[in-house]
C-alpha cells in the first residue's frame, strides 16, 4: 500500500526513501558548492593583483586546500550520489535502493564530517594548509594540529562513499525490472555501476593513506619519513593510486548524464551504445595503471616514466570514442537547445579542451615544464568544472521538472548557461598562458609578468561565481512557484523508464516492476 | 582601482593581438605593450633539451588543434544544420561498427606517432652521464641552499634567500621589475657546461624549477634526485619552487646566472677565498658592535619572515621581551642551533648558518628590539656548544 512521506523533520532524519535521500544529497552538495566557491572567491580576490592584500600566505594555503577538498568530496561526489539515488531506481524500474537503511546512514554521516572539516578553520594553527593532495611530510610532521580532525573527516566521508557505492552495486545487480538486461540499462546506470566499483576499490586505499599519516603523527611510525626508514614518495604513490581513479569517479557519472541528455534533445538514439559501455570500462581499467603521471618529477626510473606515459596516452582512445559518439548522436538529429542541452554542448566543447591538455600533460618530458604550474590548474578545472559541474547543471535542469512537477524558467536557465560559459572561460583559459609562462600553482602572490592574466582570471571567477547564485534562485523559484507540468514525458525526446511515471514523480514508484519490451533498445 | 583595471584590459587586448599575430609577425608582437609570446607560451629556453621539449609541446598542441577543429567543426555543422527549427526529421541510425573501429584505430596511430619524439626526448633528459660539475641543491622552508661539490680547494656553499623587501610584498613600496624573482645570492654556472644538480630537501618536499633551463625536479627530504642542464647562452634565468611547501612557498625563487667559463672561474675563486676567510673568522673574537651589526643582516635574511622586522612576532613568537632572548644563554643557543622541539617550523639553524653568523644573530637578538641583556656570544662558543 502506497503511503506518503512522514511529517516534519523526522521525514528527513529517518527517511529510507531514495528520492528523499537523493534530494538531501543534492541540497547538501549545493551548499558545499557554495562554500567551496566562497573559498575560491577569496583565492581569486587575493590573486587579483600582485602583492598581498586581503589574506596572509598561511590562510591562503588553507583556502586552496579547503576549496579542493570541499569541491571534490563535498560538492561533486555527493551531487552525483544524489543523482544516482533519485534516478537509478527509476531508470531500472526498482521501487527503491537495495539497502535503504544504509542509504540513510550514508547520507547522514556526511554533514558531521564536513562540519568537522570546516571547524578546523577555527582551530589553533588554522585549517589544513597542505593542498587537497596533502603530500607528506608537509601534512604530517609539519602540519597544524587540526590535521587529526581532517584525517577523521576523510575517514568518515570515505565510509559514506563506500556504503553508497555498495548500495548502488547491490541495486543495479539485483533490482532491475524483469527483462532489463545489463546491455539495456541506460548509460547513466552503467557509468554509475562502474564508478561504484572504482569507489569500492580505491576509497579504502585513501583510508589507508590517512591512517598511515595518523600513525606517523601520533604513534611514532615513519611510513612517510626517510629519517625513520620510510619514504615521502610512498605517500604520493598511495595517494594517486586512489587519486587517479578518483578523477574518473567524478567524471564517469558526468559522461552518463551527457549520454542521457544529448539523445533527448537530438531526438535520436545514442550512437554506439555498446562502444560507450566498453569505453567506460576501458577508462575505468586504465585509471588504475596511470597514477604516477601525477608524479613525473619525483625522480622515477626512466622505465617507470615510459610505462606511465604510454598508459596515460592510451586513455585518449576510449575518451575520444565517447566524444565521437556524442557528436555522432547529434549528427542528423533534430536539435533543440534548451538549457540542459546547452550545458551538455558546453560540456562537450570544454571537456574536450580539457582532454587535449590532458594529452599534452601525459607527455612526460613536456610535463617537466607543465607540472605544478597553472597549466595544470587550467587543465583540471576544464575537466572538473566544465566536465562535472556543467553536466550536473544540465542534469538538474533536465530532471527537475520530473522531480517537482514544475518547469524552470528557460530564459533564466539559458542566461545561467551563457554567464557560466563565458565566466568560466575568462577564468580558466588565461591560466593556460600563465602556467606555460612559468607561474607555479598554489602561490598567494606572483611576479609582475603574470599580473594581467591573473586579473582577468579573477574577474572571470567573480562572474562565474555570481552565475551560480542565479542558478540557485532559478531552482528555488521553480520549486516554489514554477509553472506546473503534468506530462509524464516532460521533454519531447526523453527516453527511459523515469519518463513513464507520473509527473511529479510520486513518493513511491515501480512498486510493481514495469514490463520491459524485449524488442525495445536501451534508452 | 578602475584605472588599473582599464590599463590591464588594454594590455590584454594587446595580448590577444599578440596571440593572433604572434606566430607570423613577432616584431609587431614585441612592439606592443611589452607583451610577447613568452607571456603566453612555454619558453624555448637556452638548452637543447629545452628546445626539444618546446618542439614536442608545439607538435602536440598543433595535433590537438587540428583534431579540435575537425571535431568541433562537425559538431557546429550539426548545431547549425541539424536543428529542429529548420524542420529536419531526425535520422534514427545509432551504430556503425566500421566507424567505431576507425575512430579507435586512427587515434591509436596518432598516439604512436607522438610517442616516438616523446620517448627520445625523455631518454635525452635521463642521460646524466658526463656531467662536468655537480651542485647539491637543498630545499629549506623557505629558501634554497647551493653547495658546489668536487671542487679543488674550499667547498663553496651558500643559502639563497628572497631579496624582495616586505614593503613591496605588502604594497607600501613600488614593486620592482623582478618582484618575487630576485634573491640575495644567485647560483652561478658556466655556459656550455653540463651541470648536474643533485636535489634534496631538509624539511618538506620542494621542487627546483627553472623554465628556461628546462629543469624541474622534486626536492625530497631523505632522498637525492638528479637532473642536469647545459645552458648555451649567458644570462640570468629565474624560476620558483614548484611544490607546495608551506606558508612561504610562493616566496622562494631560484635565480641562475649563466656566465662565461672565465667569469665562473673568477667567481669560484672569490667564493673560495671568502669561505677561507669565514674559516679564519671562526677563530676571531668580535666586539659587541661587530656582532650586532653582522647579526642584524643575518636576522633580516633568516628570522624576519616569522619573527617580524622588529622582533614583534608574526607566524613565530615575538623575540622582543621574549623569555628565551631575555633568559639563560644556553636555552637561547639550543633554540637557535637545534630548533624547536614543539614546532617544526622553527628549524635547527645550526646546520644552516656558520658559527660566525650564529653567534652574531644570537647576540643581536639579545641586544635589540628593547632586549638588553648585554651579553655576547663568540663563534668559538658556538663551536664548543655544537661539540657538546
Amino acid at each position: 500500500m502506497a503511503h506518503g512521506p512522514a511529517k516534519g523533520i523526522g521525514r528527513w532524519l529517518f527517511t529510507t526513501n531514495h528520492k528523499d535521500i537523493g534530494t538531501m544529497y543534492l541540497w547538501f552538495s549545493f551548499a558545499m558548492f557554495i562554500l567551496g566557491g566562497a573559498f575560491a572567491m577569496i583565492i581569486r580576490a587575493e590573486l587579483f593583483q600582485p602583492g598581498m592584500q586581503l589574506v596572509e600566505p598561511a590562510f591562503f594555503n588553507q583556502m586552496t586546500t579547503l576549496h579542493g577538498l570541499v569541491m571534490v568530496f563535498g560538492a561533486i561526489m555527493p551531487s552525483f550520489v544524489g543523482l544516482a539515488n533519485w534516478l537509478i531506481p527509476m531508470m531500472i524500474g526498482a521501487p527503491d535502493m537495495a539497502l535503504p537503511r544504509m542509504n540513510n546512514w550514508s547520507f547522514w554521516i556526511l554533514p558531521p564530517a564536513f562540519l568537522m572539516l570546516a571547524a578546523t578553520l577555527f582551530m589553533e594553527g588554522g585549517a589544513p594548509a597542505f593542498g587537497w593532495t596533502f603530500y607528506a611530510p608537509l601534512s604530517t610532521t609539519y602540519a597544524a594540529p587540526s590535521v587529526t580532525f581532517f584525517i577523521f573527516a576523510i575517514h568518515v566521508l570515505g565510509l559514506s562513499s563506500i556504503m553508497g557505492s555498495i548500495n548502488i552495486i547491490a541495486t543495479v545487480m539485483n533490482m532491475r525490472a524483469p527483462g532489463m538486461s545489463y546491455m539495456k540499462m541506460p548509460l547513466f546506470v552503467w557509468t554509475w555501476l562502474i564508478t561504484a566499483f572504482l569507489l569500492v576499490a580505491v576509497m579504502p586505499v585513501l583510508a589507508g593513506a590517512v591512517t598511515m599519516m595518523l600513525m606517523d603523527i601520533h604513534f611514532g611510525t615513519s611510513f612517510f619519513s626517510a629519517a625513520g626508514g620510510g619514504d615521502p614518495v610512498l605517500f604520493q604513490h598511495i595517494f594517486w593510486f586512489f587519486g587517479h581513479p578518483e578523477v574518473y569517479i567524478i567524471i564517469l557519472p558526468a559522461f552518463g548524464v551527457v549520454s542521457q541528455i544529448i539523445p533527448a534533445f537530438s531526438r535520436k538514439p545514442l550512437f554506439g551504445y555498446d562502444s560507450m559501455v566498453y569505453a567506460t570500462a576501458a577508462i575505468a581499467f586504465l585509471s588504475f595503471i596511470v597514477w604516477a603521471h601525477h608524479m613525473y618529477t619525483v625522480g622515477m626510473p626512466v622505465a617507470g616514466e615510459l610505462f606511465f606515459m604510454y598508459a596515460t596516452m592510451l586513455i585518449a582512445v576510449p575518451t575520444g570514442v565517447k566524444v565521437f559518439n556524442w557528436i555522432s548522436t547529434m549528427w542528423r538529429g533534430a536539435l533543440t537547445f534548451e538549457t540542459p542541452m546547452l550545458f551538455c554542448i558546453g560540456f562537450l566543447v570544454l571537456f574536450t579542451i580539457g582532454g587535449f591538455t590532458g594529452l599534452m600533460l601525459s607527455i612526460a618530458p613536456a610535463d617537466f615544464q607543465y607540472h605544478d604550474s597553472y597549466f595544470v590548474v587550467a587543465h583540471f578545472h576544464y575537466v572538473m568544472v566544465a566536465g562535472a559541474v556543467f553536466s550536473m547543471s544540465a542534469a538538474i535542469y533536465y530532471w527537475l521538472p520530473k522531480w517537482c512537477g514544475k518547469m524552470y524558467n528557460e530564459t533564466m536557465g539559458k542566461t545561467h548557461f551563457w554567464i557560466s560559459f563565458i565566466g568560466f572561460n575568462i577564468t580558466f583559459f588565461p591560466q593556460h598562458f600563465v602556467g606555460l609562462a612559468g607561474m607555479p600553482r598554489r602561490i598567494p602572490d606572483y611576479s609582475l609578468q603574470f599580473a594581467d592574466f591573473n586579473m582577468m582570471s579573477s574577474i572571470g571567477a567573480f562572474i562565474y561565481g555570481a552565475s551560480q547564485i542565479l542558478f540557485l534562485y532559478n531552482v528555488i523559484a521553480t520549486i516554489v512557484a514554477g509553472k506546473p507540468v503534468s506530462d509524464e514525458k516532460v521533454w519531447e525526446g526523453a527516453e527511459g523508464l523515469e519518463w513513464t511515471v507520473a509527473t511529479p514523480a510520486p513518493y513511491h514508484t515501480f512498486e510493481t516492476p514495469p514490463k520491459i519490451d524485449p524488442a525495445h533498445a536501451h534508452s | 582601482m578602475l584605472g588599473i583595471i582599464k590599463d590591464r584590459l588594454a594590455r590584454l587586448h594587446m595580448a590577444a593581438l599578440t596571440l593572433w599575430f604572434g606566430a607570423s609577425n613577432s616584431a609587431l608582437a614585441d612592439g606592443v605593450a611589452g607583451i610577447t609570446m613568452d607571456d603566453v607560451n612555454m619558453p624555448r629556453g637556452v638548452t637543447e633539451v629545452g628546445q626539444s621539449i618546446y618542439s614536442l609541446h608545439m607538435l602536440i598542441l598543433w595535433i590537438c588543434v587540428i583534431i579540435g577543429v575537425i571535431v568541433f567543426g562537425v559538431m557546429f555543422y550539426s548545431i547549425f544544420y541539424h536543428r529542429k527549427s529548420r524542420g529536419v526529421t531526425p535520422a534514427q541510425f545509432h551504430e556503425s561498427t566500421k566507424v567505431e573501429i576507425a575512430w579507435t584505430v586512427v587515434p591509436f596511430f596518432i598516439l604512436i606517432a607522438m610517442a616516438f619524439p616523446a620517448t627520445s626526448t625523455l631518454l635525452e633528459i635521463y642521460d646524466f652521464d658526463d656531467a662536468e660539475m655537480d651542485i647539491l641543491v637543498t630545499g629549506y622552508q623557505w629558501k634554497w641552499k647551493y653547495e658546489y661539490l668536487n671542487e679543488n680547494g674550499e667547498n663553496v656553499s651558500f643559502f639563497s634567500n628572497l631579496a624582495t623587501p616586505q614593503s613591496e610584498i605588502y604594497n607600501t613600496a613600488e614593486k620592482n621589475e623582478n618582484y618575487l624573482l630576485e634573491v640575495d645570492e644567485p647560483i652561478v654556472i658556466p655556459v656550455d657546461t653540463k651541470v648536474r644538480f643533485l636535489i634534496t630537501a631538509n624539511d618538506v618536499i620542494h621542487a627546483f624549477w627553472v623554465p628556461e633551463l628546462a629543469v624541474k625536479k622534486d626536492a625530497i627530504p631523505g632522498f637525492i634526485n638528479e637532473t642536469w642542464t647545459l645552458a648555451t647562452e649567458e644570462g640570468i634565468y629565474r624560476g620558483q619552487c614548484a611544490e607546495l611547501c608551506g606558508k612561504d612557498h610562493g616566496f622562494m625563487p631560484i635565480v641562475v646566472k649563466v656566465v662565461s667559463k672565465e667569469a665562473y672561474g673568477q667567481w669560484l675563486a672569490e667564493k673560495q677565498s671568502e669561505a677561507a676567510e669565514v674559516k679564519q673568522l671562526m677563530t676571531q673574537v668580535f666586539t659587541m658592535d661587530e656582532l650586532v651589526e653582522r647579526g642584524k643582516g643575518v636576522y633580516n635574511s633568516y628570522c624576519l619572515a616569522c619573527h617580524g622586522a622588529n622582533g614583534e612576532g608574526g607566524v613565530g613568537p615575538a623575540i622582543a621581551k621574549s623569555a628565551i632572548a631575555n633568559g639563560e644563554l644556553g636555552t637561547h643557543l639550543d633554540m637557535v642551533v637545534n630548533g624547536s622541539r614543539n614546532n617544526a617550523v622553527m628549524q635547527a639553524f645550526g646546520k644552516q648558518l656558520n658559527d660566525v653568523d650564529l653567534s652574531a644573530v644570537i647576540t643581536y637578538q639579545r641586544n635589540a628590539f628593547g632586549n638588553n641583556m648585554g651579553d655576547m656570544v663568540q663563534p668559538i662558543d658556538i663551536f664548543n656548544y655544537k661539540k657538546g
